[in-house]
């Protein structure tokens, strides 16, 4: 079923395209898909930075900004023209070349890995058969920018945060992709198209015929067993993938001030905080896309608001769940930090393609559930506890910082 | 032969010639980089994906990485300079040439054959199939690798008590 403002905006590209001879149509075609991703997502930006600065005061009792038009609306433009005139300050001993590359790599990268995200039915940018290998391939790209931005600042503080950046990115980016797998061996694709089409349909009760099929479970893969566990190990992998808090340690402000991009200034650091929040709207649609039926409406009887609209709510969904847990939770300790990664997530990602494989041969039914649900549960209890127990400290010999 | 791979294989050869001849070791990784992406992006132009991807994963992604922790956890501080050219250059050409040789014979003798179209799918099947021996023969020797790695990591921190 299509309805005819789902389709608005295909339509709207076809007509555009009638108006240019059929020679430049690969070009032109291009040129109105790429425009509005640049358009739309770092207007999402700047609606997120109010959004975070209004839910954070909230959360710490405070009203946040609301002196810049009603209700402090027009905070952005305002941070936007700050930004744009402030002075470009380059330290004196930095390799300004790469100084410079930094942002624009960091950026471009981010803008990337929209390229294969499908924000509705029949939007997407290009639909790769290796959609979600493209999706990491470009991801691992931002660990670079991240090395060149706190390296040719020559400062320590940004070389610190550097470091602790790429750490921290390395060790979360291994169960992020291995959270994925269960997605890829039940859709049986790497593209992100099918893997959407997949989470089509409903269960739900038949009502007699005048009103007919009512579904309200969607067939996304978060309502699995492995599909829930899938998520959840994604978004904390997603976190400390994109810094945010409580994985906040490469820019911790109490520790090493702003990390890797603290000798930027002006539109250059703007440049920064925009590629990392491109870079959080970026994975959490992937999230949608693998876990939450992508553009699919969750109720069959809402299926007449356009498809875009629900990418766009989940979207903000999880922007809102990110938002809340930064003015919630405190920052790890870099120790911790690692044993989550490598102790509790690593080990769960990796059972949980055992679980993917158990569901996928035990025949459906209450006993599959049960089956799975003991396989995760009970070494998700242990390794937890193991996390918690109390660890000895000796005093530190360093080795390179001498 | 297209302006597209005009454009990247310009790319991929400026990219690698930089990281021969630039002084600072980290300024070579970087321009190593851009030859392992320039060469990636003709992957992906002849349409293979997964090799393309693969190399964008492995080579900017973990190697880059990799070979710049290197330098910084042994180089001293302050760029280096040694002799850009090494008096090996007659050696090294001499092997260069004879692998563009080979290359260039094994791609001009085969080159009848059609290219297939081979999709991620396809590779899966492959090494899950009819390669699995071998795939599971290199993921024992990785693993192999990884601890032996680790062992010597964690001998040297035991030293000094």
């Amino acid at each position: 079923m299509t309805f005819p403002l789902d389709q608005i905006f295909v339509v709207a590209k076809q007509w555009m395209r009638g108006y240019v001879p059929p020679i430049a149509w690969p070009v032109t075609s291009a040129i109105l898909s790429v425009v509005p991703i640049l358009i739309a997502f770092p207007l999402l930006f700047a609606i997120t930075t109010l959004l975070e600065r209004k839910g954070l005061g909230r959360i710490q009792n405070r009203y946040g900004p609301n002196r810049t038009g009603p209700w402090g609306l027009f905070q952005p433009i305002a941070d936007g023209v700050k930004s744009l005139t402030k002075e470009d300050i380059v330290p004196l001993t930095a390799d300004h070349a790469v100084h410079f590359l930094a942002p624009l790599l960091l950026v471009a990268a981010a803008f990337l890995a929209y390229a294969v995200l499908p924000i509705g039915r029949n939007m997407v940018l290009v639909d790769l058969n290796a959609g979600v290998l493209y999706f990491f391939a470009v991801g691992s790209v931002v660990e670079l920018a991240v090395f060149m931005a706190g390296w040719s600042s020559r400062s320590k503080y940004s070389l610190l945060g550097a470091m602790r950046a790429i750490a921290q990115m390395i060790s979360y980016e291994v169960p992020l992709v291995l959270a994925t797998v269960v997605v890829i061996m039940q859709a049986g694709s790497l593209s992100t198209v099918s893997i959407v089409e997949k989470q089509e349909g409903y269960s739900g009760i038949w009502l007699h015929a005048h009103s007919g099929f009512i579904g309200i479970i969607p067939h996304w893969f978060v309502f699995t067993p492995w599909g829930f566990v899938g998520f959840v190990l994604f978004m904390i992998a997603a976190t400390a993938e994109s810094n945010r808090s409580p994985f906040d340690l490469p820019e911790g402000e109490s520790e090493i001030i702003a990390g890797y991009y603290i000798e930027y200034s002006g539109f250059k650091f703007a440049l920064f905080f925009l590629g990392e929040y491109l870079g959080m709207f970026a994975t959490s649609g992937m999230a949608i896309t693998l876990f939450l039926g992508g553009w699919n409406a969750p109720f069959s009887f809402f299926t007449w608001i356009p498809t875009y609209v629900w990418f766009f709510a989940k979207l903000l969904t999880l922007i809102g769940g990110f938002i809340w847990i930064r003015g919630t939770l405190p920052r790890l300790r870099m120790d911790q930090l690692m044993n989550l990664a490598w102790e509790f997530i690593l080990p769960m990602a990796i059972l949980n393609m055992l679980v993917a494989g158990v569901w996928h041969f035990m025949p459906g039914g209450p006993l599959r559930w049960l089956v799975c649900i003991v396989i995760i549960a009970i070494p998700c209890v242990l390794l937890s506890r193991r996390l918690k127990r109390k660890k000895k400290f000796e005093i530190r010999t360093y080795s390179f910082a001498n | 032969m297209t302006v597209a791979f005009f454009i990247l294989a310009l790319l991929t050869v400026a990219g690698t010639a930089a990281a021969m001849g630039l002084r600072n070791a980290v300024h070579c990784v970087l321009a190593l980089t851009l030859g392992f992406a320039g060469v990636a992006a003709i992957y992906l132009q002849l349409d293979a994906q997964f090799v393309g991807l693969t190399q964008i994963m492995v080579y900017v992604g973990a190697v880059a990485i990799l070979a710049v922790f290197a330098i910084m956890m042994t180089h001293s501080p302050g760029p280096a300079k040694p002799a850009a050219y090494s008096s090996y250059w007659i050696l090294g050409g001499l092997v260069a040439a004879a692998v563009f040789a080979v290359l260039a014979w094994a791609i001009h003798s085969d080159s009848a054959s059609l290219q297939p179209e081979v999709t991620v799918q396809q590779i899966g099947d492959a090494l899950m199939h009819h390669f699995v021996l071998p795939l599971e023969i290199m993921g024992l020797l990785l693993t192999a690798a990884l601890i032996g790695a680790v062992v010597i990591a964690m001998d040297r921190s035991e030293e000094p008590k």
